[in-house]
């Protein structure tokens, strides 16, 4: 039964009525305004470039905070009189970037790059885009919550950059907000109006992140074309289907964490607090306990991490099998891993909490569920690796962030072995060499696998091409800096150098670093203003990029690629084209690629 | 509209479809906030309670509006008109009852002198607050569904007989009822 079918099947309505919700499974045209197209669109194409330029304005701005905090690092006795005139006093104050702002900048940078640049950004961007496309549907199940989805995430947004400008400045208590710094105003200045600020944006995050993955599994599952049945699916979709999955049922467990925050914040009550003085004063707070809330925090904070990996590891075996030439290695296998790193993202959360005494009986099964992670993510690269054996390469900006992504997930899959014994934790817990793992393995290959999704579909999304020698460069840059930033704080981390400490040079054990720190930041720098290149790229291309003349241009064999270049609200003029077989017909009996959409012939078997 | 034919078996309509996998994340939320309780009340200072007596007549009155939307739903599907209107706006009275029945309980609890929100509060106490006012919020969004719904009824000319949204807040409806009693059952008994 196609979509239109499903959506007024049960329709026996004299007259049909419209209301938003009724009207989307039709090709009709609408009459479209600047307003209904640009800002309040219901085409699941343009909320997509929402999400990704939104992302994008905060990666800019995320990154920014990196590189003034790495300056703080760097060069902790330089003074910059020139950033205190532009940014003012509370942020540098004679020369030197303050105490306070250092932490300001290190909490907002780690919230806005795990939720708004590689959670919205990235899901928001694919899913959005993607699912429709690849699934042949004509929008998403609901393309009115779609929009919400994108303006709850606006929203979020306007409060978090709000929180930059308020004179005791944003919340300073590290992207975790564990309490008391979180729940107590009068723990530090950021804990303040910051705080409340941060905590609104967040909850207005969680909103829109519930909208969108309600509406991404629904449309995976209700609205697929005929003949697309789940085991054709291309592993984009799958991919994007269990982050929908974890999303939806591990935010509200945050969204439970925050409320409860909210009420020892502004009610007075003892969720999380106990026995505090806060600069000599007691306070009445009783029996309650900080580490309830850093269960609840990583009960979605786990799962969180492959929200943020899931969707690149998508792409990525999508990218990777297209620009070999050769089908992915071990389809069903790749669904199976998948599946199983969702299960265990639930199960492992109390690896972040080795050392909050936890009960060293239960630190074991942890350390267990945690180690057992490991098999699926060594099925998908040794997937990865022997679908490139072999293969005719394109090598393409697309495919080279491709394999970017899976050598860093390999290099920072090895440390989160370490990690993940809570014997060996005791030494690395709260070290650089969590924070190079975890930047590697999450931040920077999660970052490739976007990197390598806009490469590889921006001819669809603008019906334009982007520079390859810009982006070849951009590859290149990033790819060395990316390893020669986190890869000596692995030797920090082991050396026992803490993270969150705002100067390293007065402790005798870390002076050692002082240049190792100037080489770090130094190369930080260069690696952010290569991606003023990927800017320009991005931005110049969509007006002035070179035209797309083929409907497709990577010999694909998805449903994308069928649609017409510039495809409309609807994707597809006439009917949804109907499938035949699975997404990875490449090299097969002589041939290039057989799209999905040819009809399996009487000498093939079926997939 | 395109024609189709429709031999193929019956799916579930996109739009109930994404209410059930809402209805499991809302779960997931009263889950994250049950467990932080067991896990709280296996430390030291818990105060034990008895649960106030308007909690009882509240879920005799959600319960009851279960019922109501039953036999709603049921007229609306026999086209019996004045019927499904008296019935969805009952449904929406129990409604308010059920939320001005819990407000009195926690009057109730203050009266006994437990101390529900405020510095000398027992987290006991308090988590009956996040937990029953969320809930509250989920059935005030019932109330204004099944207002929206009944409005419909009422101000339309050209009817309709789509029984789809109808059906649509009619499950969260009882979903909101199956939860209470999953709370109350769970407050009750561990305490």
């Amino acid at each position: 039964m196609s979509n239109e079918a499903v959506l007024h099947a049960p329709t026996t309505t004299i007259t049909h009525h419209h209301d938003a919700h009724a009207d989307h499974g039709h090709e009709h045209h609408h009459h479209e305004t600047f307003i209904t197209k640009y800002v309040f669109s219901q085409d699941h194409k343009m909320i997509a470039k929402q999400f990704l330029i939104t992302g994008m304005v905060w990666a800019v701005l995320g990154g920014l905070m990196s590189v003034l905090f790495r300056l703080q690092l760097g060069y902790p006795d330089a003074k910059f009189p020139w950033l205190q005139d532009l940014l003012g006093k509370f942020w540098v104050e004679d020369g030197k970037i303050t105490a306070q702002a250092y932490y300001a900048l290190v909490t907002t940078h780690g919230t806005v790059l795990v939720f708004f640049v590689l959670t919205a950004g990235l899901s928001g961007t694919f899913a959005n885009f993607l699912i429709p496309l690849q699934i042949g549907a004509r929008d998403m199940a609901s393309p009115f919550m779609n929009m919400l989805s994108y303006w709850f995430f606006f929203a979020a947004s306007c409060v978090m950059l709000s929180s930059l400008f308020v004179e005791t400045g944003p919340f300073s208590g590290g992207w975790t907000a564990y309490p008391p710094l979180s729940a107590l105003g009068q723990a530090s200045p950021g804990s303040k109006t910051g705080m409340d600020l941060w905590l609104i944006a967040m909850a207005l995050f969680v909103v829109s992140s519930l909208l969108g993955g309600l509406n991404y599994i629904a449309t995976v599952l209700n609205m697929r074309t005929k003949g697309m049945s789940m085991t054709r699916m291309p592993l984009t979709i799958w991919a994007l289907f269990f982050t929908a999955v974890l999303g939806v049922l591990s935010f509200p467990v945050l969204f439970s964490g925050f409320i409860l925050l909210i009420f020892d914040r502004n009610f007075g009550t003892s969720f999380y607090l106990s026995d505090l003085y806060v600069n000599g004063v007691t306070l009445p707070n009783e029996g309650g306990s900080a580490i309830l809330f850093q269960h609840l925090f990583w009960f979605l904070g786990h799962p969180e991490v492959y929200i943020i990996l899931l969707p690149a590891m998508g792409m990525v075996s999508e990218i990777l099998s297209t620009n070999a030439r050769k089908p992915i290695f071990g389809y069903i296998a790749m669904i199976g891993s998948l599946f199983a790193i969702a299960i265990l993202a639930f199960l492992v959360w109390a690896h972040h909490m080795f050392v909050t005494g936890l009960n060293p009986f239960l630190g074991s099964i942890f350390v267990l569920l945690t180690l057992l992670i490991a098999v699926p993510s060594a099925i998908k690269v040794f997937n990865w690796l022997t679908t490139l054996w072999r293969g005719n390469i394109r090598f393409t900006p697309g495919m080279l962030f491709a394999i970017g992504f899976v050598s860093l997930f390999i290099s920072g899959g090895l440390t989160g072995i370490w990690l993940g014994n809570s014997a060996l934790d005791i030494h690395l817990h709260d070290t650089y060499f969590v924070i190079a793992h975890f930047h590697i393995v999450m931040g920077v290959a999660s970052m490739f696998g976007m990197f390598a999704g806009v490469y590889h579909w921006y001819p669809k999304m603008y019906g334009r091409y982007l520079n390859n020698t810009l982006a070849y460069t951009h590859f290149w840059i990033t790819l060395i800096g990316a390893y020669l930033i986190f890869w000596p704080m692995h030797y920090q981390g082991l050396a026992g150098m803490p993270r969150r400490y705002y100067d390293y040079s007065i402790w005798e054990s870390f002076k050692q670093f002082a240049e190792l720190n100037r080489f770090i930041s130094t190369v930080a720098m260069v690696v952010f203003a290569t991606q003023l290149l990927f800017l320009f790229n991005f931005f110049y291309s969509i007006f002035k990029g070179r035209k797309v003349t083929n409907q497709n241009p990577w010999g694909s064999t998805t449903l994308e690629w069928t649609a017409p270049i510039r495809p409309g609200h609807g994707n597809w003029p006439g009917e949804i084209p109907e499938v035949h077989r699975w997404a990875y017909d490449y090299g097969k009996d002589g041939r290039d690629f057989v799209p999905q959409t040819e009809p399996v012939g009487a000498n093939e078997s079926h997939h | 509209m395109t024609t189709v034919s429709s031999n193929e078996p019956k799916r579930l309509h996109p739009h109930k479809f994404t209410l059930w996998v809402a209805m499991g994340s809302i779960c997931m939320m009263f889950a994250g906030l049950t467990s932080a309780y067991i896990v709280k009340r296996n430390q030291a200072n818990w105060l034990e309670f008895a649960l106030p007596k308007s909690f009882y007549y509240s879920t005799a009155a959600i319960m009851l509006s279960s019922a109501t939307m039953y036999i709603a739903l049921k007229a609306f599907k026999a086209r019996e008109r004045s019927r499904y209107k008296n019935f969805i706006a009952l449904t929406a009275v129990l409604g308010v009852l059920f939320g001005v029945l819990q407000t009195l309980g926690f009057n109730e609890l203050t009266s006994q002198g437990i101390k529900l929100l405020g510095f000398g509060s027992n987290a006991a106490a308090s988590f009956l607050v996040p937990i029953i006012g969320l809930h509250m919020l989920h059935v005030a969004g019932g109330i204004i569904a099944l207002l929206v719904t009944l409005f419909r009824a009422f101000g339309r000319k050209i009817k309709s007989y789509n029984t789809t949204p109808i059906e649509i807040v009619a499950t969260y409806w009882h979903f909101v009822d199956l939860l209470w009693i999953y709370l109350f059952i769970f407050l009750a008994w561990i305490k």
